[in-house]
């Protein structure tokens, strides 16, 4: 029975959050609207009856503070996941996720890890502009001492988030919110996906699509149709962007020869960028056209859904930059 | 209150330990053979000494760029800190950290870092961490009156009061924020008082008077092990060097912008002086007694600091080493 359960991507990580708190009493949440669907949605659902506020702490508003806190208990022994609704609110705690957390290990020589979870959520789209639909991840990734993960499907959306509270560094876990009603296969057992390890979600033999989060189903849409017109597209789901699964891009770029890079956050100095540098330096003979990039625009996330038509990337712009480079007379 | 002899020998001690340490940074800051930033803590010996006396082995402190005494006081081993502060493979933090790095989780000094307040919220966690398993820890944050300017601070009082963790704001109010002086920092009201808008317990002492501190350490620390919250402690003190460095001489720019009066008014409410009178008139130490340990601490502190000239440097093979456990 377990083999077929499905789940949606939200409670897949409810029921992370519950199957670790359960299993380990240092385990707590922490952050603004634990106890409140309006942000969080389901994925907090039961955590409050079953372990009590000692453990799923609503916080007031104060993002440094309390994530400032969870870093804190995290030094004293404590594994928190903290979490922010909006990532856009995380700009106010980057001083404990930057300077503190993500060097707490390297400045103390090896003396006291910070397994901490830094819960970020997506929230694209929705004409809720440039505040409330922000991808920052990429931040994040820039950071030494962090690790990045973002699942693009309900499986990954349990599997990393016990990967990401088993680790014993501070892990930034970016969730989307339009994702949260995906219903799949999700596994009973407690089990984890291992951080680092990207997958590769399609086969294909003409081009690579590297793509992220959200994108990542933008992608498998974009080689249904690509297939439809004969051109066999290989999806990679990074899963997790820090650190990066560099030898699966790479086997696949080898193979490939094309590569475009679907990313939900930013294009300039971002994922994507990191990625075709990474392809530029080390399978630069494998490419037969130049590397293609599906991702924002160099510009603050708009209200108008006529504007949002235009700032979000989805399969159609995979599609047609696939088409791009295909269509180019190899070298 | 009635002292050990015990106890009072400890104090003398750690505080001449601290001061002796300190000075003998001076002359190889100057010479260049230490460069990473030594913000020293001569003239504030007593707050370290009197505050972390009055806490168990298990307690947690959290420090901040002035550091050094903090990490003795709890216990920290003296020649880990000398080789840190020479940035050396056997120094605290194996030489990745440098004098404003310091940890020692086998004292539960946890650590220390120069972003002014930026420890403040991690104490806080530390204190929500004991308060979750109940182990009857507390968590002492140790900041400076700069720090009442970051917003942190006031997050941190807040969630402290709300759910009663049981932590120690320990506010060392040196009068200056780097080379800002207090009132031009702030409006000219006690720094104690903006813990009391949220209901927090306050209280002034005299930082110079390590036995006052003590007292006041003791209370605030039986207070939070009862489940009665957090407790803000603001203590008045002075140091006597530069804000980094001996003498806040930056690049010839003499910097240090206080009156030498000043200075000389508060060298003469000395808190070793002030301790060392206290013992004698009370018959505890002859000065002889008190000469005799100045200069055991002294000959432990020399050893501490050739001990971390000897040491090697980290290997470069061994840069990326730490960057994940």
């Amino acid at each position: 029975m377990s083999s077929h359960r499905e789940l949606t991507y939200s409670l897949a990580i409810n029921e992370a959050l519950h199957q670790m708190m359960d299993l380990d009493p240092s385990v707590f949440l922490l952050g603004q609207g634990v106890k409140s669907p309006w942000y969080v949605g389901n994925t907090a659902r039961g955590l409050l009856e079953r372990f009590g506020e000692g453990r799923v702490i609503d916080t007031p508003v104060s993002e440094n503070g309390i994530t400032g806190a969870a870093v804190g208990a995290a030094i004293a022994g404590m594994k928190p996941v903290v979490i922010h609704p909006r990532m856009d609110f995380m700009l106010y705690a980057m001083d404990p996720i930057i300077n503190q957390a993500s060097n707490w290990f390297y400045m103390n020589g090896g003396h006291a890890s910070v397994p901490v979870v830094f819960w970020g959520v997506i929230n694209r789209s929705g004409e809720q502009a440039a505040q409330h639909s922000q991808a920052i991840h990429a931040i994040f990734a820039h950071i030494p001492g962090l690790k990045v993960v973002m699942p693009a499907t309900a499986y990954d959306a349990k599997g990393l988030m016990v990967a990401a509270i088993q680790d014993p560094n501070p892990v930034v876990y970016i969730d989307e919110r339009l994702l949260y009603g995906r219903v799949e296969h999700v596994p009973e057992e407690l089990y984890h996906v291992e951080i680092g390890t990207g997958c590769i979600r399609r086969k294909g033999k003409d081009v690579t699509i590297v793509a992220v989060s959200l994108m990542v189903q933008e992608a498998l849409k974009a080689a249904e149709e690509l297939a439809e017109q004969g051109v066999g597209a290989e999806v990679i789901d990074l899963r997790t962007v820090k650190p990066l699964d560099q030898e699966l891009i790479l086997t696949s770029v080898r193979k490939t020869g094309k590569l475009v890079i679907a990313d939900v956050g930013w294009q300039s100095f971002g994922v994507s960028a990191e990625i075709a540098a990474l392809v530029a330096e080390q399978a630069f003979d494998a490419l037969k056209a130049p590397i293609s990039r599906v991702a924002l625009p160099d510009c603050p996330a708009p209200a108008s859904i006529s504007l949002e038509a235009a700032y979000y990337k989805g399969s159609k712009a995979i599609v047609e930059s696939v088409q791009k480079l295909t269509e180019r007379k190899e070298k | 209150m009635q002292y050990s002899m015990e106890l009072l020998d400890k104090i003398l001690r750690m505080m001449l330990r601290i001061r002796s340490f300190e000075e003998c940074l001076v002359a190889p800051i100057l010479d260049g053979e230490i460069r990473t930033p030594c913000h020293l803590y001569s003239g504030q010996e007593a707050i370290a000494v009197g505050l972390c006396t009055a806490l168990s082995n298990d307690d947690y402190i959290f420090g901040n760029h002035r550091s050094h005494g903090h990490f003795l006081a709890k216990g920290g081993c003296l020649k880990s800190l000398a080789a840190e502060i020479f940035c050396r493979e056997t120094g605290s933090s194996r030489g990745r950290g440098g004098s404003m790095h310091l940890i020692d989780p086998s004292v539960c000094m946890l650590g220390s870092a120069p972003i002014v307040a930026g420890t403040i919220s991690l104490a806080l966690g530390a204190a929500l961490a004991a308060s979750i398993r109940g182990d009857g820890r507390i968590a002492v944050s140790f900041f400076g009156d700069g720090a009442t300017g970051e917003g942190v601070l006031y997050e941190s009082l807040n969630f402290a009061a709300l759910k009663k963790l049981p932590i120690i704001f320990a506010c060392e109010n040196n009068l200056y924020a780097s080379h800002m002086p207090i009132r031009q920092c702030r409006v000219n009201k006690p720094i104690r008082r903006i813990a009391e808008a949220f209901g927090i317990s306050t209280q002034e002492v005299d930082g110079n008077d390590v036995l006052g501190v003590y007292d006041a350490s003791s209370k605030a620390v039986n207070s939070c092990r009862e489940g009665s919250g957090p407790v803000f402690l603001e203590f008045i003190t002075y140091r006597y060097r530069g804000h980094v460095g001996p003498d806040d001489n930056i690049q010839g720019l003499h910097t240090d912008i206080r009156p030498k009066e000043e200075l000389e008014r508060w060298l003469a409410k000395d808190p070793i002086m002030k301790f060392e009178h206290y013992l004698i008139e009370n018959h505890f130490f002859k000065e002889f007694g008190i000469q005799s340990i100045k200069d055991q601490v002294h000959q432990e502190v020399e050893k501490a600091i050739i001990y971390a000239k000897n040491s090697p440097h980290p290997n470069p093979e061994a840069l990326s080493n730490y960057v994940f456990a």
